[in-house]
């Protein structure tokens, strides 16, 4: 590193100051406005008045408030656990396979990366459509397996199966991204090691569970975080395939969704923007203890393990 | 050396079986999209899994798509706000990635602090501050609240992975420059060459947020003249969503243009994922 010369740095100004500008006003200023917001209410002359925490009171206590957004919070943890527990070991499973550099694993991994470089929009009407009884795709994907009369079910339209088919669609939609990061962690092991284990007798099964995942470990909990963060921001997935009442009757509502219809209004419901900024608070406090986690937790006590 | 590390023949066998098998369910919805959107509404229903022949073949669709939504418009304005948006965070983000990779100065290493919390911190949370702002400067309903906020998002992990990448320009080429009188200014375009990798990486890994973005268009540019290709898409799709032959028209025009851009850059885009995940 060189240490600046004397005088102002004005090179240094011209090199940091556009980005630290835009980022400031239109990333920075805004999320710290949103807080400030969120703290305060319409005074009594419509003007904006300071309330403290009172609103977020409201959104934990107050009937009205509450209900939607455990609601909310609840469907968003299901969410999430059915993210973890299918999407990232199918995932670590692809890429395991892929490891093995067989003929075709670059075209392999280029089709199955597919749905995750598509827009949700398409995605959600492309499950839409398949899923809706009245096309008959679904019975005839289930009469595969001999359980045709499952396909004339309403998978997104029952209160009890909406949450989890819509979950699994976002699963088959970006397995793709553990699948990437597992894989480039299983290359970069040594030949050497596994080469070595193989010649002490050692079985794939064994290679995968005493070398290959001990050495991924480090991308489990950056795939975890990276996870978390996307499903407790997610919305498009809902609002293209359900609508912003997340229907039906809100089975399939998540944060997102929520934050949406608060803020901006939806039909009967006005816009409240000091609610919205609310739920955006509760938002980035629950992102943010993931991340905490993730960096404290996971990260430091793998490297106790390490060293 | 590689070929000994090969499987054998059996549980060589079974890996192709069990990644054939997710191939096909990656890739079979998106086929029967498409397969059905040039069949007439009879086949479609009658026999989804055919292929268009003869009497079944239509453009149908596509027809009320060109007559009854302005898809070219839509995609203009993609084009226009991803574009623009990548060249500014390309511009302003290796700026400060070069700032932050070479000099030593007292705000550094807080700097980079604070460009970091918007990798981890989704820019969403702040839409009613944005929203707020966007209407006090009169920019709602332009692609410029796009652009901006999307470069605004896009700056944070562009800066991070070209910094990394710049800090490993050897110093002796710099120093050789400085010694030959080149202004710093100089010796940045001279660096920018060198880090095109990361470069390649940062394009790729910051365009499909932007181009597939549906919640910034839907709260700041709605408008008819300023839809991007997916509220476009959205939008289009919920007023048609009985005309089949319409509505997989669309989704399969929507489909073709990123999947066809994918084919061609997959190893920058997979290079680009993976070198933003590794640190």
């Amino acid at each position: 590193m060189v240490k600046s010369k004397r005088g102002f740095p004005t090179h240094l100004l011209v090199f940091l100051g556009p980005a630290v500008f835009i980022y400031t006003v239109f990333m920075i200023y805004p999320l710290l406005d949103s807080l400030w917001l969120s703290l305060s209410n319409k005074g009594s002359a419509g003007s904006q008045i300071f309330v403290g925490i009172q609103n977020y009171l409201t959104l934990f206590s107050q009937e009205r408030w509450s209900a939607p957004f455990w609601n909310a919070l609840r469907n968003n943890v299901v969410f999430f656990v059915i993210h973890m527990v299918v999407q990232n070991p199918i995932g670590l499973l692809l890429a395991a396979l892929l490891a093995r550099r067989m003929r075709g694993s670059a075209i392999y991994r280029t089709i199955i990366f597919t749905p995750t470089i598509l827009s949700v929009v398409i995605v959600g009407f492309v499950w839409k459509l398949i899923l809706l009884p009245s096309w008959g795709i679904s019975r005839a994907l289930f009469g595969l397996i001999g359980l045709s009369s499952l396909g004339d079910y309403p998978w997104l339209g029952t209160e009890s199966t909406t949450l989890v088919t819509l979950s699994l669609i976002s699963v088959w939609q970006n397995v793709g991204i553990p699948m990437m990061l597992f894989l480039a962690a299983l290359i970069r092991i040594p030949d050497d090691l596994m080469e070595a284990a193989r010649v002490d007798g050692a079985s794939g099964w064994k290679i995968f569970w005493k070398i290959q995942f001990p050495l991924v470990l480090p991308t489990v909990g950056l795939i975890a975080v990276l996870t978390f963060v996307g499903n407790f921001n997610a919305f498009e997935l809902i609002y293209v395939t359900q609508g912003a009442l997340a229907g039906p009757n809100f089975a399939s509502d998540i944060l997102g969704t929520f934050f949406f219809r608060t803020f901006f209004g939806y039909q009967l419901q006005p816009a409240d923007p000091f609610m919205g900024s609310t739920v955006a608070g509760v938002m980035l406090v629950i992102i943010l203890i993931g991340v905490l986690v993730y960096l404290f937790g996971w990260q430091r006590r793998l490297q106790q393990i390490q060293f | 050396m590689r070929e000994k590390v090969r499987p054998k023949f059996w549980p060589a066998i079974a890996t192709h079986a069990l990644l054939i098998a997710y191939a096909v369910v990656a890739l079979f919805p998106v086929f029967l999209i498409i397969l059905n959107s040039f069949k007439d509404r009879m086949t479609i229903f009658g026999a989804p899994f055919a292929l268009p022949w003869g009497d079944t073949f239509t453009l149908d669709g596509y027809a009320t798509l060109g007559s009854s939504a302005h898809f070219e418009w839509y995609f203009l304005n993609s084009l226009i706000v991803t574009t623009s948006s990548l060249l500014l965070i390309l511009i302003v983000g290796s700026m400060a990635a070069f700032a932050l990779a070479e000099y030593k100065f007292r705000f550094n290493l807080l700097t980079s602090l604070y460009l970091s919390i918007g990798i981890m911190v989704p820019i969403r949370l702040g839409t009613v501050g944005i929203l707020r702002l966007m209407v006090n400067l009169h920019l709602v309903n332009s692609l410029w609240a796009l652009i901006l906020i999307y470069t605004a998002q896009g700056i944070p992990l562009a800066i991070f992975i070209l910094t990394a990448f710049m800090r490993q320009v050897p110093r002796d080429l710099k120093d050789a420059a400085r010694i030959d009188g080149a202004s710093e200014y100089r010796i940045y375009l001279l660096i920018l060459p060198l880090v095109r990798p990361a470069i390649g990486s940062v394009l790729a890994i910051s365009m499909l947020p932007i181009w597939n973005d549906l919640w910034f268009p839907l709260i700041l540019a709605p408008g008819e003249a300023t839809k991007t290709l997916i509220l476009g898409a959205q939008a289009f799709l919920g007023e048609f969503a009985n005309d089949y032959n319409a509505v997989l028209s669309a989704l399969t025009l929507a489909i073709l243009p990123p999947v066809f851009l994918y084919v061609i850059f997959s190893r920058q885009l997979i290079r680009g994922i993976t070198a933003g995940a590794v640190k």
